[in-house]
């Protein structure tokens, strides 16, 4: 960063560039600073836009596109979550097209592995299941997969069941960017990807994790949950996670 | 090392070959290697060898020659080539240098297949020793860089890719020089240059060709990139599976550095250049830039969203100019003669030449290179010899998973980066796939998916699970199980994974199923309507190890309620 | 990084450690050295078993699930030691319409054992590749580092049986 009062001996004063963005979206005015992206702007003035690997107080990876929409000007369809403001830009996030787009993406998560909600500890407090009633999926016509799954319940006081994971990678990213132990991390690639605790052991041999449980907070389904829970009776808290982030990032 | 040195080198090596009053080339390239021509190569220096003839005779091994099918190849003379040569030819083939010709062994060269190619990328495959520099200076290597540091600002180089229309040969055909000047342009010290030479497209050998018979060439044109956007450290990324390709890059590297013309204060200037090698370990997706730079970063190689783009933010979050390794050899020729040279080749938008790998149901198996425009027919049945057997040329495949077959009747269109696009395929590395009737276009299709499938790094859903479930689709076709509503499905899924993939491999997974369905839609009916196949590739019997593809619980669409709320 | 954390020893007084210490010298000791180390690692010992995995970790500052992630991302590292013998039967597009699903069969059949599966005996194991770029010699196979050119499903059966019967 070069301050932007000194001018060098023989070159032309750079005009300062604007530190407010204005843009429209869904047909309104907004303004915005520049480091912030379409999501930023949408989450505060409560525009809803659909994403299930985001979350505050973690970095975006654009993995679960779900929050794509339709930037005027541009023949891509762009992440919410990832794609920063600019002057002037017109910003759709729904439409016929993106609703059916969003739809068949919740319905390949729901044929990936086995979401049986009504044996499941997170029924009624899962962002999956929410986001499927929300977006107005009322069937899956994608086959599914059924592949065989397993559920590690080594560790003392949790438990992570492989059939209910929609790889958004949360787990791994709070381990590492908040806790700072790095346990958790995804193996092999395509449909066998698969998250995994150190060398791939038993969570409950794990000489890394500190048991500190962010990871199931963070977790959107029931992949991630507290053991003692019945069907339904996992509830997640993440109140934790924007004061610790804001905490991180001032030491730095 | 200035231009005076170099020149020095060159006159000593032309003057070392004066002496030489045959040379026989053998070729030391993955293709004959693989049908012994170590063996040939041994046999011909023992028999010169054994009669004296060591002043005026000289064996030497070089680059690919191109016609790869007919193995091992050996040169006796610009003229005079032979095929299939073993070892115990080698006493015929010396006895013939002062004589006849030897007649079973010849390999016609005054053929299309030589006679309609127009060399640049491959002017010294075949010709010079891929292991020695010298070889290379002699033919007028390393002037295009030693030139340009003295004579030429970078942004003088810069505008001679410009001029010359060059646009990136790994496929997408991005203006080179447009590339370039981001990256001089960019903010960031240092900057680094990527060479991608993890040529994953399967059918696709170019790079490697190019890697194991002219691997100076590379580094030269990276040399010349990195003056012109001002970087100080490359990395050539390249394939594990390309054991011979590291091997010779290492060597030249060493060759390089020993001259002087890799390392610091390069011709005494203050440009500083080092190239380290980094080894791919199998995975397609990480040609692609954003998994590419993750993998030289020792990580995982999954993509990122872009902007930014690694011309702003790349390797190690600085600028990053990334090339293939066709577009690298074409830039020093450029520097030499002059981008307007350049751009005379070629087409109105796509200039020069491109190097294709023929395979498949083709007379002529190997590597050719040809002006664009050029149009498929004269590659395929001039160049290529036509189809083997007196059978029926079906489609040509380009582009590799993400591109696309095209029928018979594409075959009067020119081959250029828009043609092949509007045609529904892609221009691009450069593999060329010719099938005949007794390809299933289907079974292409599902050969593509399970690629793409294995190959989804599995970071963002639609391909992750989508290519799965076309896969799976393909694979009830195939078998001659599915239904029209699996047809609907599969034209959905097209659709879904073309628009919100996060990376070019699933955003163009969908080519092959989506140009097969343009062309061949009728043989997608008979699959489905008379269960019938008429290449007889699909029905119970499956092919390969296709565990992936156990039939499954027909569609029903199953409420929500059963699985979800 | 300025906490001091002790360095870790190699598993085992194996010298083809040496090696593998080698690369990470040659590479600073930084985590982005981890794929070019695990390439050592794999050269010299033949696959990359857990405590090879954790040493690489430890000693390029790596967390444990990343070098696992990363080991298990690529397709050219393997976890489990390959058999005596190694088949690649190539998979790429010339190989594949000509002929190579056949090989594949083949071998299936004949070994009772699928792509990146070792023989019980440990003699065979068969592996397929996603192109070999010998194009021109399709369908290709690599029997132990030997590349051969228009393979049949006989003149692989004989390559076979020729391992098979130097076992016996």
């Amino acid at each position: 960063m070069s301050p932007t009062n000194v001018v060098k001996p023989g070159t032309k004063p750079v005009q300062p560039a604007s530190n407010v963005k204005t843009l429209q979206i869904d047909g309104k005015d907004f303004s915005a600073r520049p480091e912030e992206t379409i999501l930023d702007v949408a989450r505060q003035n409560k525009i809803f836009i659909p994403r299930l690997c985001e979350l505050e107080g973690l970095s975006d990876v654009g993995a679960c596109r779900l929050c794509l929409v339709e930037v005027k000007g541009s023949n891509k369809l762009l992440p919410a979550c990832v794609t920063r403001v600019y002057e002037g830009m017109e910003v759709t996030t729904n439409s016929p097209r993106l609703a059916a787009y969003r739809r068949m993406i919740i319905e390949l998560l729901f044929t990936e592995r086995n979401h049986i909600c009504s044996v499941c500890v997170s029924n009624g407090h899962c962002d999956l299941q929410w986001m499927a009633q929300k977006l107005g999926l009322t069937h899956v016509h994608f086959p599914y997969r059924y592949p065989k799954a397993n559920v590690d319940a080594s560790h003392e006081r949790f438990v992570i069941d492989h059939n209910r994971c929609i790889l958004c990678t949360r787990c791994v990213r709070v381990c590492d960017e908040i806790e700072g132990a790095h346990v958790w991390d995804v193996m092999g690639r395509g449909i066998d990807a698969k998250v995994v605790t150190d060398l791939n052991e038993a969570w409950g041999n794990s000489e890394t994790c500190t048991s500190c449980g962010k990871c199931v907070h963070v977790c959107p389904t029931g992949a991630l949950s507290e053991k003692g829970h019945a069907v339904a009776e996992m509830e997640k808290r993440r109140h934790f996670l924007p004061y610790l982030t804001m905490m991180r990032e001032s030491q730095e | 090392m200035n231009l005076e040195e170099l020149e020095q080198i060159a006159v000593t090596e032309r003057e070392a070959r004066e002496k030489v009053r045959h040379e026989v080339r053998v070729c030391m390239a993955a293709g004959c290697l693989s049908c012994q021509s170590q063996g040939v190569k041994d046999a011909l220096t023992a028999e010169v060898k054994n009669r004296g003839l060591e002043e005026t005779h000289k064996v030497k091994g070089v680059g690919c020659m191109g016609l790869c099918s007919e193995g091992p190849l050996v040169a006796t003379s610009e003229k005079q080539m032979y095929k299939h040569v073993a070892s115990a030819d080698a006493a015929a083939l010396v006895n013939s240098l002062d004589g006849e010709p030897v007649k079973r062994l010849d390999c016609p060269t005054d053929v299309p297949f030589f006679q309609r190619q127009k060399k640049i990328v491959l002017e010294n495959s075949g010709v010079i020793d891929p292991e020695r520099i010298e070889d290379y200076i002699a033919e007028g290597g390393y002037r295009a860089i030693v030139n340009a540091l003295s004579d030429m600002m970078p942004q003088e180089v810069i505008s001679e890719i410009t001029t010359s229309g060059l646009r990136g040969r790994g496929g997408a055909g991005y203006p080179t020089g447009l590339k370039w000047s981001t990256v001089s342009r960019a903010d960031g010290n240092p900057k680094y240059v990527i060479c991608n030479a993890d040529e994953g497209d399967p059918g696709a050998f170019m790079d490697r060709s190019v890697l194991e018979s002219d691997p100076h060439r590379v580094l030269e044109g990276m040399l010349i990139a990195a003056y012109a956007v001002g970087a100080s450290e490359g990395f050539i990324y390249v394939r594990a599976e390309y054991p011979l390709a590291i091997k010779r890059l290492k060597t030249a590297i060493r060759q390089a550095e020993r001259l002087g013309l890799l390392g610091t204060n390069i011709c005494g200037t203050r440009f500083s250049f080092r190239i380290d090698l980094r080894l791919g370990a199998g995975a397609f997706v990480c040609g692609e830039e954003t998994a590419l730079i993750a993998s030289v970063e020792g990580k995982r190689g999954t993509p990122r969203p872009r902007p930014p783009y690694p011309a702003m933010s790349g390797l190690f979050g600085q600028p990053t100019l990334i090339n293939n390794v066709e577009t690298y050899a074409n830039v020093p020729p450029i520097i030499r003669n002059g981008g307007a040279w350049y751009a005379e080749i070629g087409t109105e938008k796509s200039k020069g030449t491109k190097v294709f790998a023929l395979a498949g149901r083709i007379e002529n198996t190997g590597l050719v290179e040809v002006p664009m425009g050029i149009t498929l027919r004269d590659i395929v049945y001039d160049i290529g010899g036509g189809i083997p057997e007196g059978r029926k040329f079906k489609a040509v495949q380009t582009g590799g998973p993400s591109g696309g077959c095209l029928p018979a009747d594409c075959l009067d269109m020119p081959v250029d980066y828009e043609s092949l696009a509007k045609a529904g395929s892609i221009m691009g590395s450069g593999g060329m796939i010719i099938m005949d009737e007794s390809s299933c276009m289907v079974d292409v299709a599902k050969y593509f998916m399970d690629f793409c499938m294995t190959e989804s790094c599995g970071k963002c859903v639609p391909c992750r699970v989508g290519t799965y479930q076309m896969h799976r689709i393909l694979s009830a076709i195939t078998n001659l199980t599915a239904t029209e509503p699996d047809l609907k499905m599969l034209e959905e899924l097209c659709d879904l994974l073309k628009n919100t993939s996060l990376c070019g491999l699933g955003q163009s997974a969908p080519n092959p199923v989506v140009s097969t369905l343009k062309s061949f839609a009728e043989e997608y009916r008979a699959h489905i309507h008379d269960k019938k196949c008429a290449a007889g590739v699909c029905g119970a019997h499956e092919n390969g190890g296709d565990e992936k593809s156990k039939p499954e619980e027909k569609n029903e669409a199953r409420e929500l309620s059963e699985v979800g709320a | 990084m300025s906490a001091y954390v002790s360095k870790p020893q190699p598993p085992t007084q194996d010298k083809r450690w040496k090696l593998v210490d080698a690369t990470m010298r040659r590479l600073g000791h930084q985590s982005r050295g981890l794929i070019e180390t695990l390439h050592t690692v794999q050269e010299a010992f033949g696959y990359l078993d857990e405590s090879a995995l954790r040493y690489v970790a430890m000693s390029l500052r790596v967390p444990l699930s990343r070098a696992y992630g990363v080991a298990t991302f690529y397709h050219f590292f393997t976890l489990k030691p390959a058999g005596k013998h190694t088949c690649v039967v190539c998979l790429g597009t010339a190989c594949y319409i000509k002929g190579a699903p056949q090989l594949l069969d083949a071998m299936q059949k004949d070994l009772d054992i699928k792509p990146g599966e070792t023989t019980p005996d440990g003699n065979v194991s068969l592996l397929t590749a996603r192109c070999l770029g010998s194009c021109g010699l399709a369908p290709a196979v690599v029997y132990d580092n030997e590349v051969a050119g228009k393979v049949s499903p006989q003149s692989l059966r004989e390559h076979l049986s020729k391992w098979n019967h130097h076992e016996s």
